[in-house]
């Protein structure tokens, strides 16, 4: 199975994603410039964490406007999975392919920190091998990584069961402690916590088995695992 | 500021005429202080610098180490003081860069990054806490973008950097032997400066740094860009996988001038460029001004013409200013025209060797009569000391500063911030771990037994996570070396260290000499920071959660050594004593002996004891635990010392290991064997932290308490007092 990993200039998590799908899960790995286009026959996006842009105007804006974001946008809309993550969630919500927006957390400092997630949502190709309400230790890393929208799309969130993960406590002041969210087809996942720091367990010093599960969760969509 | 007269006339008589307005300008810069070590190279000489692991290769702006099967690290450390006393944002920002730059001149991917950083009192002095916050979030700006992860470092508050600030960054990088960039240059090569462009920011640095601190010169302060060096990281390995670089150096103190002529220099070859190809910001810059201009995110390349094409595919790739300024000629000249006009003719050598200086030493008088003691007033409650303690700003926790890093960024952090030292994961199945320490406190009270101190309290903290020192890096930090007594005191440092440095053959892999640390209020004590790498061959076994009835076992013994320690200056609020020293031979055995110890999986976790005693370590284990532990003083090995003594002492060569009951007889027939003096002095459990003496209670905190206090009291001062 093809997945890319799309690299704008900036991104500095793509080698750390790299590593993880090709070597700790076997799949087949590719990087895109953004000024190329994605080929066809591809499985799989991942927009990886980074500063693209060095954050400029607005973490992840200028990104949403590269060359590339009109290929991932085709992508989302014949519904091959697309996970962004940190950097690239910010990404995917500016490209409009996420609802809502992510703000400076409410410290006003960029965070670095272990925290745990819990699966609210486990239809989509990332958490299809949860159990609802699993917890996931992972760690953030974000500046801009207060998720918020406003009351009536938060209803709509939750009417439309786009809400995928949330802190399991209050972290940095997010909307109803919202870490994660989907499109309404739901192949679209943006989250804030990195899942390529803690699915080896010689970095995690917790658990490595829930954040692996996400990954193992797009093997078992794309019929790689069944 | 200019050259002094006796360097102006040295100058005159090595070229053999006067000097033109922009050869002065390149000449000021290069011979300042900053650049030259013109007090301090002819002593540096002594440090070992060689050792089985050192590689080296002219040129290189930092040490490199091999680390086995093909790999190597790299290191470097330095300091952006007088920048950040101005602007510490911009200051200890631009003070990432340049030492990230430095790592990838020799063609290795940076992978860590360290800092340093001190201030004076916080608690009272708002500046203090201003230059602090801005200094963190510059370092936390910079390399959170760069995604090179911030792991480790110091934070310390001293009154004597009163309206100054010390930031210390060091570096590691890590890369393939083979991919290592061995500086030459051919024929016909052309010189390439790479990156950012030129402005008029950082006119005069290194002057500026190389004279005391007082004027707020803004202009000579650069301005960051993470965003370029970042670009300029991926543009750089890129090149350097293609092979499409002869030689390269990063443009730091003294800009084009220090760049060009130490390279010319150091290959042996000649210069010529013209200023009109250098892509700067404003278009009506002088030469003298793009000569000595130091914007940041530059480097100098040197390569030839066929393979400058492809790397000028590479910089369009990511948009970064990529300008032929000159080429490669064999007259060992650097000549500098602007179109066709000649600027500066000089021979490499006259600019890049500045006269050294062997300037006069003289103990400070005030050594005489440091070490004499005051009656101290005695402790009534112990407990509520210990958590005033635990909230004291040297003391507390620096959580609030290194969770404004990305320390995970890179996927190696194996052992993450807030222990001993930090350990990360290299390619080849082996570890890294690496520490920076300082401690201005004891090496004012005693330069050449403090800054030893320093050494060695880096090494324990390696140490600790189970890693063998191969290397070290030096920061000295001064003030005005024309000063008799303060140049005493950087001597007696330096023979400090390279005493201990050649009894434990760890070589000096790189370092950095920074004086005229002075304010119109005064010098700072003296500063030097000691960076140590340890390497690890197999996955480390700990640190491992401690839980009850675990036994805690000290290694070394506890003297009557005050002087400089946080007990004496925070609580009682005294400068004087006497500093701790370490004995060479226990230090050894005791150092050997943990890592015996770690190795044989025997111990849970290993923790050093510094700064606030035998007391403060004691309680950040069970903080970090968080489990409570019984620790009877009486038992503690040494000198037969008051409670308060034996609580606070900051005696070196001291480790606190946590281990199982069933493993203590293994444990403690290694020590024996090893003629270490140790002492099972307390066991875990539990949720209090307790020390008795002849079974009077005399500290008892909850642990979730002290750690609430711990963990929060720092942030809670920067953000409100």
């Amino acid at each position: 199975m093809k997945v890319g990993v799309v690299v704008f200039p900036g991104s500095n998590c793509d080698r750390d994603m790299y590593h993880v799908l090709s070597d700790v899960f076997d799949l087949d790995a590719q990087y895109y410039w953004h000024e190329k286009g994605l080929p066809k026959n591809i499985d799989a996006v991942v927009l990886p964490g980074g500063f693209s842009y060095g954050d400029r105007l607005r973490a992840g804006v200028i990104a949403a406007h590269s060359p590339i974001i009109k290929d991932v946008q085709k992508m989302a809309k014949q519904g091959i999975p697309i996970l962004g993550v940190c950097n690239g969630f910010q990404i995917l919500v500016e490209a409009g392919l996420l609802p809502g927006v992510l703000l400076k957390n409410e410290s006003l400092n960029f965070m670095c920190e272990w925290t745990n997630l819990i699966v609210e949502n486990n239809t989509t190709p990332f958490t299809n091998q949860f159990k609802l309400h699993d917890k996931i230790p992972i760690p953030i890393a974000n500046g801009e990584g207060r998720y918020y929208v406003d009351d009536d799309t938060l209803k709509e969130l939750k009417k439309k069961n786009q809400i995928v993960f949330r802190y399991s406590e209050v972290v940095n002041g997010s909307t109803d402690r919202i870490a994660g969210v989907c499109n309404e087809d739901g192949n679209v996942v943006g989250m804030m916590p990195h899942p390529e720091r803690a699915v080896e367990s010689e970095i995690n010093p917790i658990d490595n088995k829930p954040s692996s599960l996400i990954f193992e969760s797009l093997l078992t969509k794309t019929g790689v695992h069944n | 500021m200019s050259l002094e007269s006796q360097e102006l006339s040295d100058l005159k008589s090595k070229i053999g005429r006067e000097p033109t307005s922009t050869e002065l300008q390149i000449v000021a810069a290069e011979w300042s202080e900053h650049c030259s070590y013109k007090s301090s190279k002819k002593h540096l000489k002594m440090l070992p610098m060689t050792g089985p692991l050192v590689i080296k290769e002219k040129g290189y702006d930092s040490g490199v180490l091999d680390v086995g099967d093909g790999y190597v690290v790299t290191a470097h450390i330095e300091s952006h003081n007088h920048p950040s006393a101005v602007e510490p944002y911009g200051g200890a920002a631009t003070g990432v860069g340049g030492v990230i730059r430095d790592i990838l001149s020799a063609g290795t991917r940076p992978i860590a990054i360290f800092d340093g950083l001190r201030f004076g009192n916080i608690e009272k002095d708002q500046q203090a806490r201003w230059l602090f916050k801005n200094a963190v979030t510059g370092i936390a700006d910079y390399g959170n973008c760069l995604g090179i992860p911030t792991i480790g470092g110091e934070v310390e508050f001293d009154e004597c950097y009163q309206n100054y600030a010390l930031v210390d960054v060091a570096a590691v990088g890590f890369g393939k032997k083979e991919n290592l960039i061995k500086n030459h240059a051919k024929k016909g090569d052309l010189v390439i400066l790479l990156g950012g462009s030129t402005g008029r920011d950082g006119i005069g640095g290194s002057q500026f740094a190389s004279d005391s601190l007082e004027s707020e010169d803004r202009s000579a302060v650069q301005i960051p860009d993470p965003f370029i060096e970042k670009l300029i990281i991926e543009a750089i390995l890129e090149a350097r996988n293609e092979k499409l670089i002869h030689a390269m150096k990063d443009l730091g103190g003294g800009g084009l001038s220090c760049a060009i002529s130490e390279t010319a220099d150091a290959l042996d070859i000649g210069i010529e460029m013209d200023v009109e190809k250098v892509h700067t910001r404003e278009s009506d810059m002088h030469p003298d001004e793009i000569m000595v201009s130091e914007s940041q995110e530059r480097m100098l390349i040197v390569t030839s013409k066929i393979k400058l094409k492809k790397l000028q595919i590479i910089c369009k790739k990511f948009h970064i200013g990529c300008s032929v300024i000159g080429h490669v000629k064999f007259d060992n000249y650097m000549h500098i025209k602007k179109g066709k006009k000649t600027f500066a003719n000089l021979p490499t050598d006259v600019v890049a060797n500045a006269t050294l200086l062997d300037l006069p030493s003289k103990k400070p008088v005030y050594l005489d009569t440091i070490e004499k003691e005051k009656k101290l007033k005695p402790i009534t409650d112990y407990s509520k000391l210990m958590m005033k303690f635990l909230a004291s700003p040297n003391i507390a926790s620096k959580i609030w500063v290194y969770g404004q890093y990305d320390h995970e960024v890179g996927i190696r952090t194996v052992t993450k911030p807030g222990r001993d030292a930090s350990v990360l994961r290299l390619d080849n199945g082996k570890f890294l771990s690496a520490k920076i320490d300082g401690n201005p406190k004891h090496c004012y009270i005693n330069p050449r037994e403090g800054a030893i101190g320093c050494f060695e309290e880096a090494c324990r903290n390696v140490v600790c996570t189970g890693a063998k020192p191969i290397g070290m890096l030096d920061h000295l930090q001064f003030g005005s070396p024309k000063d008799p007594e303060i140049f005493w005191t950087f001597l007696e440092s330096l023979k400090g260290l390279t005493d201990f440095a050649k009894f434990f053959k760890i070589p000096c892999v790189g370092g950095k000499v920074s004086l005229y640390n002075e304010t119109p209020a005064g010098p700072i004590k003296p500063t030097p920071v000691i960076g140590v790498l340890g390497l690890i061959d197999k996955k480390p076994s700990i640190p491992q959660k401690i839980s009850d009835n675990d036994c805690l076992v000290i290694i070394g013994d506890t003297k009557d050594e005050l002087g400089g320690s946080e007990y004496f200056e925070y609580v009682h609020k005294f400068i004087g004593g006497k500093c701790p020293v370490v004995n060479f031979e226990d230090s050894k055995k005791n150092m050997f002996s943990v890592l015996k110890v770690i190795n044989d999986s025997l111990v849970k976790s290993a923790h050093d004891c510094s700064k606030g005693g035998l007391a403060v370590a004691v309680s950040e284990m069970c903080m970090t635990n968080q489990i409570g532990c019984k620790v009877s003083l009486e038992k503690v090995p040494g000198e037969k010392l008051s409670v308060d003594r034996i609580l606070f002492s900051e005696s070196h060569s001291r480790y606190l290991l946590a281990l199982e009951r069933k493993n203590l007889k293994k444990l403690e027939s290694i020590l024996k064997k090893n003629n270490v003096s140790f002492k099972e002095i307390g066991e875990f459990g539990g949720y209090r932290i307790q020390f008795t003496n002849s079974a009077k209670s005399i500290i008892d905190l909850r642990v979730d308490k002290a750690q609430k206090t711990w963990l929060n009291s720092l942030r809670d001062l920067v953000l409100h007092g």
